[in-house]
């Protein structure tokens, strides 16, 4: 296959960035997407233009490293991570547009790399069960209902990548903490600290500087983990709980 | 063995922290003997802990919620992403919730089998009584394990042993672990106890008066060198897989945090003991940057098998069942499919090495699920397994409910690693290692769902109670920049980075670690021999020095710059190559995922020579350019009996 | 935005109610206008109710109007100029949510307009009258074609407003489960589509000069 990309070039936090095109030669379908950006920076490296800069690490779909705007789609055509995204999704001779996130909670760092620090402290705030080591009755006390513990699960699933963030039209981090408030507010564990948690995430997530959710939909329908809109519901739900009780 | 071309023999080494006594009460003897430290004192004392997987990031909440300042760092851009994230199938607990006979001391004799008999008995029996006290942690902190309808936690069998101890999350279970661990560390990160460094990578390990004293790390953002200093430095820095350039590994896996501390003085044990994970995804192409791993429980309902002819290019459906030979079933009557990893990954290379391999290159085996499909239902299958199919089906573009699978070997995890005793210090005092990054529990070989159990019971329960024995003792002199160790470090950091930004040969740094890959894989992979190695170290010693005067890394230090990164690992890697070589080349016998093709019984099974090779091969690094130093750790084993495995 | 929401789309519920009378005759229909006057009387002076209403549904719509023009000035700054995607490509979003603050805007001058025509009768296309039957018929005769369109394309637009806010609306408060998705989804759609047409009808009679 051969591919023309246009990939955003930008050297640091505050270059105003630019597209710069390429074109590729010879792209196996099988390749994952990253391993055609791998080859692009080979051939960028030996004709001594600096290599693009990008996130990724596992490589299978589960760190959550990656993620890059692909023709206007986070993580691109497919609903997965850019890593498991391979060039058989693309045809012959097509011109391949690739963006970082945007958001200015995610502030560019080089190239297609941005700091997703904003969603470390909002886990900061809240997004964890106050249990320290040694402290844990056993496993077995406390049995949690199949259809807690599977809600529970679905919304664990987020690898918080930030893709969610990245397509919303209001660049809302609504989906991430949603997930993690629905994931600890469903299990017996987590109640203890729930309606405290909702509040003090919420907070967190507008102190980022993070847009407010208009439940478009954008973020479940391009996150690589099928996180369900409803738990955007569930947080306002137990946002409500919160505030009625006069938590926060 | 004795002194040869490629090393030099020295003084034997001895676990001095080990307990004697009944294998019961060892664990709790330690924890009586080691010295406490005040919890008004702990604020005064503080911890570096380089990594933040299950067994870094545990250890840094703990350590926090204990009261020691604690400083930790990781490459990645949140802690949460350390590849832990990335194990699949589960983690095993003696709780014998099943009630199927499991206890402390099977799951403790399961692991000192399964390694093969070159792990510490001691060691393993702490990490089975352990592994308890890790479920329940993990449960409290909201770990959301798969449960039964009752609400009760799930079990299954996991890598052929025949209890249902294996506590599982889907097929996400290190995501879920890592992720009540992470959480755990930022809950300490607010509450101020934990400084996190993201987007730092440790470059050298700053020593003075033979202690371990600091550590020298560069922002990766900013180029910036800094300089960390502590009373204690922990590594949790991950395995060092990826010197086979593909591996399951993440691609920012490394074993530069580990080799620094060996050239400073810590040993480095059993390098060669390399697991070869039987079921990934096969290599489609030269571009290939990583290889995917799915899990083992596909061989509990797949079957595996090759064209009996060879060359056979037919479509697999179209080969009449007398023309497949389920090799595995064929050798292996009583385990058939389920054979340990070790045996299952050679014994698809021995049929794709006599021709019979099917897929690209002829580099893979069938995983057959027709059966399954045929016996269970479709939608049967689809429950347990559709996630990895629909892994697989994204990745090679076949549909696995159709075509059966192919599937390769590749490298997944190293069991070697620093030398550590029994609180998991190594043999410079103050530095400790947990995790993969030590060589501890496993020996030579591995058991399914083990990697998390050790990396948590390391982090959460035995690091805690041991650390405080050598930290009651600080906390130690003050120390500034200006030392001479500290600005030495320093300067070894900044000239090397300024050589590899300065050399612009010609070749990409991907493209030696490539090189390097195959080599590893060729000569130091599932199978081993004198000739092969000895070629290996010299063309791997070719290779550096080529390295060193032909790499082409771009742009300066004081920016993001991902190959210059990727240049210094590279750099380690080439190094930590020459070593594992030689240690495999030193133990002429087979055992656990060792397998010396001179040492084999009649029919082709590893053969072990406990009377030669029933110890742990701890080197120290002989200097630039020199031998490294052979230091052997004798094994006994009071409790079980040495045999040879059969699985027959 | 989610509460101030629903009272506006009962408030519509009423309004469509009442416009339907219509079909009624004159006598009717001036008379549920007038009868509005005088609900809650005698326990209310008269237009005491519908003072209050009238106050609580400007209170609605100004909320209304803060809460979005904060949402939108929020989105600004969480996606600045700078920052925009060159390609921008719809994945989940729907017509009705890519059309929400645009439309919103145009809702609030066409409502401008509305009461400036058929309530207060400044804008008195066909003639004035005190009869709000006969403003009716004469506003949206076939000679005011412009009229009549510009209402057709804002009822459009409110109906386009409501298949969004109730969804979202429902979600915010926290009623948006998986299980029930599909049921949310009808409703929302149900009453936009009804409210869309209901206010159609009466304008769209009187052009194709089914009521005069």
């Amino acid at each position: 296959m051969n591919i023309t990309l246009r990939v955003w070039r930008q050297k640091g936090t505050d270059d105003e960035g630019r597209l710069a095109t390429y074109k590729l030669t010879d792209v196996s379908p099988d390749m994952s997407f990253l391993e055609m950006l791998d080859v692009l920076n080979e051939k960028l490296t030996l004709e001594g233009e600096d290599p693009v800069a990008f996130d990724h690490d596992c490589r299978e779909g589960i760190c959550g490293a990656c993620g890059v705007v692909i023709d206007g789609e986070a993580h691109g055509p497919e609903r997965t991570t850019t890593c498991q995204l391979h060039m058989r999704s693309f045809k012959d001779g097509d011109t391949i547009t690739v963006e970082p996130w945007r958001a200015k909670a995610f502030p560019v760092i080089k190239d297609l790399v941005v700091d997703r620090g904003a969603f470390d402290r909002i886990i900061q705030a809240g997004g964890y069960i106050s249990a320290p080591t040694g402290t844990a009755p056993d496993a077995h006390a406390m049995p949690v209902p199949k259809p807690d513990a599977d809600r529970a699960f679905d919304a664990a699933t987020c690898i918080s990548c930030g893709a969610c963030v990245a397509a919303c039209p209001n660049a809302s981090s609504m989906l991430f903490t949603a997930a993690k408030v629905t994931h600890l507010g469903m299990l017996p564990q987590g109640q203890p600290e729930r309606a405290s948690r909702v509040v003090k995430m919420i907070n967190q997530q507008d102190e980022e500087d993070f847009g407010g959710c208009t439940n478009i939909g954008e973020c479940a329908a391009v996150c690589p983990k099928g996180i369900p809109l409803d738990t955007i519901s569930q947080l306002n739900r137990d946002l409500l709980g919160s505030l009625s009780k006069g938590v926060g | 063995m004795s002194d040869n071309d490629f090393f030099l023999v020295g003084d034997p080494i001895k676990d001095e922290k080990a307990p004697e006594g009944p294998i019961n009460e060892r664990w709790d003897k330690r924890r009586f003997s080691a010295k406490l430290v005040n919890p008004a004192n702990r604020r005064k004392l503080s911890v570096i802990i380089v990594g933040t997987g299950l067994a870094g990031a545990s250890a840094a909440a703990t350590l926090g919620e204990a009261g020691y300042n604690v400083t930790s760092f990781c490459y990645q851009d949140s802690p949460r992403r350390a590849h832990s994230i990335a194990a699949q199938g589960g983690i095993n607990a003696a709780k014998n919730y099943r009630n199927d006979g499991d206890s402390i001391y099977r799951l403790f004799y399961d692991t000192v089998k399964g390694g093969d008999f070159r792990s510490r008995e001691s060691n393993v029996y702490r990490l089975a009584q352990t592994s308890v006290e890790i479920i329940d942690q993990c449960v409290a902190q909201g770990v959301p394990f798969a449960r039964e309808y009752g609400g009760l936690l799930d079990n299954r069998s996991f890598g052929g042993v025949q209890v249902s101890r294996t506590f599982y999350a889907r097929g996400q279970t290190g995501q879920q672990l890592l992720i009540g661990a992470y959480q755990a560390l930022e809950r300490q990160v607010a509450a101020g106890t934990v400084k996190m460094n993201t987007r730092h990578e440790m470059l050298e390990l700053i020593v003075v008066d033979g202690k371990a004293r600091g550590i020298i790390a560069r922002d990766m953002v900013t180029g910036e060198i800094e300089t960390h200093f502590a009373d204690a430095v922990v590594l949790a820095s991950g395995g060092y897989g990826n010197v086979f350039f593909l591996s399951t590994n993440a691609m920012g896996c490394n074993v530069t945090a580990t080799w620094r501390a060996h050239r400073k003085g810590a040993l480095f044990a059993n390098p060669c003991y390399t697991q070869i994970h039987p079921t990934c995804i096969p290599v489609s192409g030269d571009y290939q940057s990583k290889l995917t791993l799915m899990s083992e429980s596909l061989r509990n309902d797949g079957r595996i098998w090759v064209p009996k002819q060879h060359g056979d290019t037919r479509d697999p459906r179209q080969i009449p069942e007398d023309e497949r030979d389920y090799y595995l079933e064929r050798i292996y009557p009583s385990f058939g499919n389920l054979v340990p990893r070790d045996i299952a990954s050679r014994a698809a290379k021995n049929v794709c090495d006599e021709g019979r391999g099917v897929g690209p290159g002829g580099l893979g085996v069938y995983l057959d699920f027709a059966d399954a499909i045929q016996r269970m239902g479709r939608a049967a299958v689809e429950a347990k397994y559709g996630n990895l199919f629909d892994m697989y089906q994204r990745i090679t573009g076949e549909n696995p409910y159709e075509v059966p699978m192919r599937i390769y070997p590749a490298v997944h995890y190293t069991m070697g690693g620093l030398w550590v005793d029994y609180d998991l210090q190594s043999t410079i005092p103050g530095l400790f290692v947990t995790g993969e990054a030590n060589f501890s529990d496993h020996g030579a070989n591995r058991l399914g769902a083990s990697a998390l159990m050790q990396g948590l019971a390391d982090g959460y329960f035995v690091l805690p109670n041991t650390i405080n024995d050598y930290l009651a003792a600080g906390p130690f002199e003050k120390i500034d920049e200006s030392h001479p160790e500290a600005v030495a470090a320093k300067e070894q950091v900044t000239s090397r980075i300024d050589t590899l930004l300065s050399i612009q040969g010609s070749r990409t740094v991907d493209s030696f670690h490539r090189e390097l890959g195959h080599i590893m894989w060729e000569y130091c992979g599932m199978e081993r021999n004198e000739e092969g190695l000895t070629k290996a170290i010299e063309r791997i010693r070719e290779l550096r020095a080529e390295f060193w005067r032909d790499v082409k890394v771009l742009g300066t230090n004081d920016e993001l710059n991902q190959a210059l990164e990727k240049a210094g690992r590279v750099a380690d890697f080439l190094e930590l190559g020459e070593l594992m070589c030689i240690d495999a080349l030193h133990r002429r016998e087979s055992c656990g995922g060792h397998f010396r093709s001179e040492s084999q019984t009649e029919d082709g099974e590893a053969l072990r020579h406990d009377d030669e090779f029933a110890y742990v091969a701890a080197w120290e690094f002989g200097g630039e350019d020199s031998k490294p130093v052979l230091h052997k750790e004798a094994l006994e084993y009071e409790y079980v009996e040495m045999k040879q495995r059969s699985y027959k | 935005m989610a509460v101030t929401g629903a009272i506006l789309v009962l408030y519509l519920i009423a309004h469509m109610y009442g416009n339907l009378k219509i079909f009624s005759g004159q006598e009717a229909f001036d008379g549920y206008a007038h009868s509005l006057r005088e609900l809650g009387y005698p326990m209310l002076p008269e237009n005491g109710l519908l003072w209050i209403l009238r106050v609580v549904l400007l209170a609605s719509v100004l909320i209304h109007i803060y809460a979005a023009v904060a949402l939108w000035a929020r989105a600004r700054r969480a996606r600045p100029a700078a920052q925009r995607y060159k390609v921008n490509k719809r994945v989940a979003r729907s017509y009705a949510s890519y059309t929400m603050r645009y439309g919103g805007v145009l809702i609030a001058l066409f409502v401008i307009f509305h009461i400036l025509h058929l309530t207060t009768n400044h804008i008195a296309p066909g003639g004035r009258s005190d009869s709000p039957y006969e403003r009716l018929v004469n506003g949206f005769q076939p000679e005011f074609w412009y009229v009549t369109l510009f209402y057709v394309l804002s009822v459009i637009m409110v109906g386009l407003h409501l298949r969004h806010g109730i969804w979202s609306a429902l979600a915010t408060l926290g009623a948006n489960m998986s299980r029930r998705q599909g049921t949310l989804n009808a409703i929302a759609l149900g009453i936009s589509l009804i409210v869309t047409v209901g206010f159609l009808l009466p304008p769209l009679a009187v052009t194709f000069g089914l009521v005069s």
